[in-house]
């Protein structure tokens, strides 16, 4: 993670509104199955923010992620990073946590330097990232263990902290708190916000009103696969103009009024 | 039908006295399988990773033909390595038939096939695992291999001891490549069915215990390893 010390970092939600973007999608399909799941998705993702992604099951929120991450291939339309087309280096700087934590059958301290050898990181830096990583996830003690035997909560906390460890510019977290009772989700979401505060993007799935208010600055609302509305996480959340968004924060099943 | 106590006691005073010819023929027996069982997994073990980690045109095809070669005759593969390396054919020159080196190759081509479609089964199955994470960190081919096999090791262990007990077994690829040749290529299986055929029953029965007695101890052993390694890797 970044040294906050840094005075070279970026402020954190310091960026305009009309800063440049990150990341952005253009025109962006998905087809599966005959069906299309999403479709002309035009996103922007601006640096050093909080942008949470919401709406129902089945709106398109993790595929969107699983896109932008270049993780799949887009049907139509592109990523640009930066005002380009996602390329290796541009992954190189993107990390992800998923919904259910992927932990590799070694030690919790083998699973953050498996990522951090993939990232090209030797020797002492190695060893100090490693240090920092256990350190802030709290995991210092538990270092040795397997980490296929650790809590729901814990394991999570390590995915975190092993996304982090390779010192991304942009993070990607699916629903990342879903099945975590509250004080383990309180543990994931200080490390959310301590990723904010060293100047990483963070882009958040969520299907947590709560937890939208708490880290978003930016909210993004998908409505079978297609943005229903976007804007300040403040008017978006209080105040949706959409009527998907509306009913959602409302808690209300949303009807689909198109015939 | 009563069994015969003598050549029962025959058998045992022959493993308890240490017989020379006995130990021998356990001796060669232990070399010949486990050369072919390192060769087969230093072949099997990375092919069949590759056919279950990456994406290649004709991997389909390949897998279902290492699934297919696992059920190969052993008098046809006998056969196929016998015309290989007889006088007259290509590998004659190097005057490998009737050793111990054409027995390993023999059962090196039995058993690799083996190994091969349980390792791609079993990679394959962790990879559908660790796929969106591995593509998430970036990880480049070589490694994936390498990280799948290492986190798959446990699993590997059991494919390790399938080939073995398909080698240890072997007698008709043997018996065509070895040619039983006393104090030369004469193995526990062919000792069973050339005893067993003149009526020497008492080292016959000797060598069926001491095999049976070895697969247990192989597997024991094993099965321990791949304990210890399991509570280690929570696999």
């Amino acid at each position: 993670m970044r040294d906050l010390s840094d005075p070279l970092r970026p402020v954190p939600g310091s960026q305009s509104p009309a800063a440049a973007p990150i990341l952005e999608t253009r025109g962006l399909g998905y087809d599966a199955g005959g069906r299309v799941l999403i479709d002309g998705l035009d996103l922007t993702i601006r640096p050093c923010r909080r942008t949470v992604v919401l709406g129902a099951n089945g709106a398109g929120k993790s595929l969107a992620l699983r896109l932008m991450h270049g993780l799949m291939r887009p049907a139509r339309g592109e990523v640009l990073w930066q005002g380009k087309p996602l390329d290796r280096q541009a992954r190189a700087a993107q990390a992800m946590v998923f919904q259910r934590p992927v932990m590799l059958r070694r030690s919790v301290r083998a699973n953050l330097r498996f990522a951090l050898v993939v990232h090209g990181f030797a020797g002492r830096e190695r060893a100090l990232r490693e240090a920092r990583a256990l350190e802030q996830a709290r995991l210092t003690d538990l270092a040795h263990r397997p980490a296929r035997v650790l809590s729901g909560g814990e394991q999570q906390r390590l995915a975190l902290a092993r996304a982090l460890a390779t010192e991304p510019r942009i993070l990607f977290l699916d629903e990342p708190t879903a099945s975590l009772d509250p004080a383990s989700t309180h543990a994931v979401e200080t490390l959310i916000d301590a990723a904010h505060a060293a100047g990483i993007t963070i882009v958040l799935v969520t299907h947590d009103l709560g937890q939208a208010r708490r880290l978003g600055d930016d909210v993004i609302f998908l409505h079978a696969g297609q943005v229903a509305e976007t804007g300040p996480a403040a008017r978006v959340l209080t105040a949706p103009s959409s009527g998907p968004a509306r009913a959602w924060i409302d808690g209300r099943l949303y009807f689909d009024p198109t015939p | 039908m009563q069994p015969d106590t003598g050549i029962i006691a025959a058998a045992m005073g022959l493993i308890l006295s240490g017989n020379a010819d006995l130990i021998e023929i356990v001796g060669l027996s232990l070399r010949v399988t486990l050369s072919a069982v390192i060769l087969s997994c230093a072949i099997g073990l990375p092919l069949g990773a590759a056919v279950g980690a990456w994406r290649f045109p004709g991997r389909g095809v390949l897998a279902v033909l290492l699934n297919a070669l696992m059920g190969l005759p052993p008098v046809v593969v006998g056969l196929a390595v016998y015309l290989m390396l007889s006088a007259s054919g290509p590998f004659g020159p190097l005057r490998l038939l009737y050793t111990p080196t054409a027995m390993i190759i023999a059962q090196t081509i039995l058993v690799t096939p083996i190994v091969a479609a349980l390792t791609r089964q079993a990679i394959e199955d962790l990879q559908s695992e660790y796929g969106e994470q591995f593509a998430s960190l970036g990880v480049g081919p070589v490694r994936r291999l390498s990280a799948l096999l290492w986190d798959a090791r446990v699993g590997l262990l059991t494919v390790a001891l399938a080939g073995f007990g398909r080698a240890v077994a072997e007698v008709g690829a043997v018996m065509i490549v070895g040619g039983n040749i006393n104090h030369v290529t004469r193995v526990m299986t062919t000792t069973i069915a050339l005893e067993t055929s003149k009526g020497n029953l008492q080292l016959a029965l000797a060598l069926g215990v001491v095999l049976l007695g070895l697969a247990l101890v192989v597997n024991a052993a094993v099965m321990a390893v791949r304990g210890v390694s399991a509570r280690a890797a929570h696999a």
